[in-house]
């Protein structure tokens, strides 16, 4: 029995897509059987960053209004064996599917798959409740900003309240350089204020826009920095202590870490 | 913490600027958690004095570049000595 993963933030453009993306190529590259659950009806987007686009038949929304089979409307990537995903629709708004109808998806989906990951759509309401509705557990994202952040914060609090064990954090779009002159927050500083175990930090790279742009996530290939932490992460889901990559944080950061892998 | 120019930095700033609309978020998103707080400072507070009037009044305010939890406690009398099971 597979394990259902909500990937979420509140606050949109912060990196959900990506995430899931990747994240999803790197547990397929580990032998997982891993399906990708766009949960993001009316905006979907999760096909054309993986670049499966042009391959859709059916989806999410026909398989809950009985229109098809759920395996009929499972997309497999032909680049890399294990790797799947179930497509929003594109036409329809978020109310044609139900909590309830989400778990019975995401249900039928952990008997044949190790991973299934959920891309949340922005936002606290009935999009949001349908992506976590089914989750064993929650990753959120959030980049090193205020409003990102001050989102993350009352996410970690909606899910406390669903009864999602504690979420985990992966810092998207972090710039070692700014955080050493003092001019962004180091994921040290996101971390204290949260207060939730960090997964992991993915660093601004803009092969992300290049491997994006081409619908080939940046995990596939080995060149890209945000790849590796995706790989990093995709270890650490599974339940690997991956020590953290260096990131020009300043010293609290790995004496934090330390501190989390119970080395000090 | 000051830059050439002395302005602060903007990553304490932002820290700064999260921490407190955070205690006002975690606040307003739980209305219960003001009223378990106001109960609790109650109960402990009551051990050493008796207090009058309208009991606990606790507010969040923001205070410059931090987070303030005030309390106003009207007192009728202290306890003659502090900690229950001693009056
Ligand atoms: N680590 C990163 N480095 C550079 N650009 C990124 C990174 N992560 C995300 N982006 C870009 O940010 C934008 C929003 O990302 P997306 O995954 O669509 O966010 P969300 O799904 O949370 O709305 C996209 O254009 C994406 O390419
Ligand atoms: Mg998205």
């Amino acid at each position: 029995m597979g394990e259902v993963i909500v990937i979420t933030s509140g606050k949109g453009g912060v990196g959900k897509t990506t995430t899931t993306a990747n994240l999803g190529v790197a547990l397929a590259q580990l032998g997982l059987k891993t399906c990708l659950v766009d949960a993001d009806i009316g905006l979907r987007n999760l096909d054309v960053v993986l670049g499966l686009e042009n391959r859709i038949v059916y989806d999410l929304v026909d398989v809950v209004e009985g229109f098809c089979r759920l395996r009929q409307a499972l997309i497999r990537d032909k680049r890399l064996e294990g790797l799947n995903l179930l497509p929003a629709a594109q036409t329809k708004d978020k109310t044609s599917v139900t909590p309830e109808q989400m778990r019975t998806v995401t249900e039928e989906l952990r008997q044949e798959f190790d991973y299934v990951l959920v891309d949340s759509p922005a936002g606290i309401e009935q999009g949001f409740k349908n992506a976590i509705a089914g989750a064993d557990r929650a990753l959120i994202v959030a980049t090193p900003e205020v409003a990102s952040v001050r989102d993350a914060d009352r996410i970690i609090g909606l899910l406390e309240a669903a009864e999602i064990p504690p979420a985990r954090l992966i810092v998207n779009r972090l710039r070692p350089g700014m955080v050493r002159k003092g001019d962004m927050m180091s994921v040290d500083d996101i971390v204290d204020i949260l207060a939730i175990d960090l997964i992991g930090v993915v660093p601004e790279d803009e092969l992300i826009v290049v491997t994006t742009n081409r619908g080939e996530p940046a995990a596939l290939s080995h060149e890209s920095r945000a790849g590796e932490a995706y790989r990093q992460i995709a270890r650490r889901v599974r339940g690997e202590e991956v020590p953290f990559a260096e990131m020009d944080e300043p010293a609290g950061f790995f004496g934090r870490l330390r501190r989390i892998f119970g080395q000090a | 913490m000051l830059n050439l120019f002395g302005r602060s930095q903007s990553r304490e700033v932002a820290k700064n600027r999260l921490r407190n609309v955070l205690a006002h978020d975690r606040a307003d998103t739980s209305p219960e958690f003001m009223e378990h707080l106001r109960a609790d400072v109650m109960r402990i507070v009551s051990e050493y004095v008796e207090v009058g009037g309208q009991g606990v009044d606790l507010q969040l305010q923001s205070v410059e570049d931090h987070v303030a939890l005030v309390a106003n406690i009207p007192v009728k009398q202290l306890r003659r000595r502090g900690r229950p099971g001693n009056n």
